[in-house]
């Protein structure tokens, strides 16, 4: 299992092939697309994360002292942007989640190209996501 | 005629790069740009003038109220009405909503009824269900058709004899529909009753006379009309302003204050306790100044001319769907493509330095009566271009084309 960091630098690879914010779109809306829907039990507003101006949904289960993170969003580029951030915190220990630094973000100079809400709302995704780990640590 | 390249000219955030590229405003709807004539009269104000108001025997503090107290009179000429101390300056429309609605606590009973519209925006809506709250009484709503016009048929069925207020916006900020509120309101006086008209998003785009219209409270903000934020108006009729109590206590509002007992001063200052924006009410009327030098007919005709060139051009964009089509609208286009969520839309067009308002615009029963999470708004003002619409018509086609 690679570590959130080694993820992470995957991820700012990948976008260092990518020549302008069009191209960087045109990803984040392939990987929205890409990620699986939730069925309609999951799309339930307990899931939904407040912040969004889209809507998102995230759900978690803990097994073998790892944690699951799913996810989905009625607006496709919220979708791309969680599915990366699934990508670095699914299969990792609540422990790694919370000391965890997020710096993939500003490496792909995503956050340059967010408005405020977005950018609210994909911190309002980081909480969330490690608010569920810290839940799981003191379930141990 | 109005030359739109000349008047771009008085808007220095026009000339602003964004993404870098150059910027093309059409969240007008939501705030207008600021002229330098009001930027100038702002700033001459805090160079030449600053001091307060109403108080000062100083020449300094002269000034200032006169400035003042002229600007309540441009706009007093400028919206047709009777008096002077009709108009309270507030800190916007929803200060003025509040003002109304507090003071209407003691005179509204459990037995009286409230009516809204269903394309109300939030803040013509909450501080209503507010004070249903507090009194007991019943709020009553006004549906729209599936054009997004009212149902008129409906609102005479709901104007009931127990009906004391209608609550109804001049212009739908989301649709840009123009509502018929000299009909609205004569239903309404017919019936005995008050109206209240929300004219945000009227006043910055046609000439208004509140004499004519007849209507009993109207209130609007300077920024949706090329003034500065944080500063709007309150118009009322005298008898009905000097039967409100007063909203806050303070400095201003008084006549004379002792601890058995303080009278309140005469309209309008009973409603401007404590120091007011003094710098804001200048740059409003500065703002007012402004406009009628362009010419109300002038705005009209060209904000026309905008929407109707650039409605003809969306339609034509596959699976666009646009709310409240219809043809007296102000320059506001909702609209959304296919199953795109609105805000993939709004996102991309920033990217080409496109500023468009997403999401639901504050009139979440609009989107819930549409079946929708919000739309995309564009809306143009009379400094915008049609080769910015152009721009903005090929950002909405690629942005189309990237979600698939």
């Amino acid at each position: 299992m690679q570590t959130i960091q080694e993820i992470q630098n995957q991820i700012i690879d990948e976008f260092n092939f990518f020549e302008d914010w069009s191209e960087k779109y045109q990803y984040l809306i392939d990987l929205g697309k890409n990620l699986p829907e939730f069925d309609k039990k999951s799309r339930i507003d307990s899931n939904l994360i407040k912040g969004c101006q889209s809507k998102v949904w995230l759900n978690s289960s803990f097994k073998n002292d790892i944690v699951i993170f799913e996810a989905d969003s009625d607006a496709i580029i919220s979708k791309g942007i969680i599915s990366l951030l699934i990508r670095v915190f699914s299969g990792q220990n609540p422990e790694d989640i919370l000391s965890a630094k997020i710096d993939f973000i500003e490496k792909i100079g995503l956050n340059t190209h967010l408005s405020q809400t977005r950018a609210n709302g994909l911190l309002a995704m980081i909480k969330q996501i490690k608010i569920y780990a810290l839940a799981y640590q003191s379930k141990k | 005629m109005l030359d739109v390249y000349k008047i771009r000219k008085d808007f220095p955030i026009l000339g602003k790069k964004v993404n870098n590229t150059d910027l093309i405003y059409f969240d007008n709807a939501a705030t207008s740009q600021t002229p330098n004539q009001v930027i100038d009269a702002i700033s001459n104000y805090y160079k030449e003038t600053n001091s307060n108001i109403h108080r000062g025997l100083h020449s300094l503090s002269a000034d200032a109220t006169n400035k003042y107290e002229n600007s309540r009179s441009i706009i007093k000429n400028h919206f047709g009405a009777a008096y002077e101390h009709e108009i309270i300056f507030t800190s916007g429309t929803t200060h003025g909503i509040n003002i109304i609605s507090s003071g209407l606590e003691k005179s509204i009973s459990s037995k009286d009824e409230l009516i809204v519209s269903e394309m109300e925006h939030h803040s013509n809506i909450v501080p209503w269900q507010m004070l249903c709250e507090k009194t007991g009484s019943k709020l009553k709503v006004i549906p729209i058709n599936d054009d997004g016009t009212l149902d008129m048929d409906e609102y005479k069925s709901l104007l009931t004899p127990k009906v004391k207020f209608v609550f109804i916006n001049h212009v739908s900020n989301t649709l840009g529909i123009v509502n018929p509120i000299k009909e609205i309101i004569d239903l309404a006086h017919k019936n005995g009753s008050k109206v209240l008209v929300d004219g945000a998003q009227g006043a910055a785009h046609f000439k208004i006379n509140l004499q004519e219209l007849d209507v009993d409270y109207y209130v609007a903000s300077a920024h949706k009309l090329c003034g500065p934020t944080g500063v709007g108006f309150l118009y009322g009729k005298s008898e009905l302003l000097n039967s409100l109590p007063p909203y806050q206590g303070g400095g201003e509002m008084i006549s004379n204050v002792t601890f058995d007992k303080t009278e309140y001063a005469d309209l309008p200052h009973k409603f401007e306790a404590g120091t007011p924006n003094i710098a804001g009410v200048i740059g409003f009327s500065a703002a007012i100044d402004y406009m009628n030098s362009i010419g109300f007919n002038n705005i009209e005709v060209y904000e026309k001319e905008l929407l109707d060139y650039a409605t003809e051009k969306l339609k034509k964009i596959d699976s666009i769907k646009i709310y409240g089509d219809i043809n007296n609208k102000i320059s506001v286009i909702s609209f959304n493509i296919g199953n795109h969520h609105p805000s993939d839309i709004g996102s991309i067009l920033d990217q080409y330095g496109i500023a468009v308002r997403t999401g639901q615009h504050c009139t979440q029963p609009i989107m819930d009566h549409f079946n929708i999470p919000g739309t995309v708004r564009a809306s143009f003002s009379f400094y915008n271009t049609k080769s910015e619409i152009d721009l903005f018509i090929d950002a909405v086609k690629k942005a189309s084309k990237m979600l698939g």
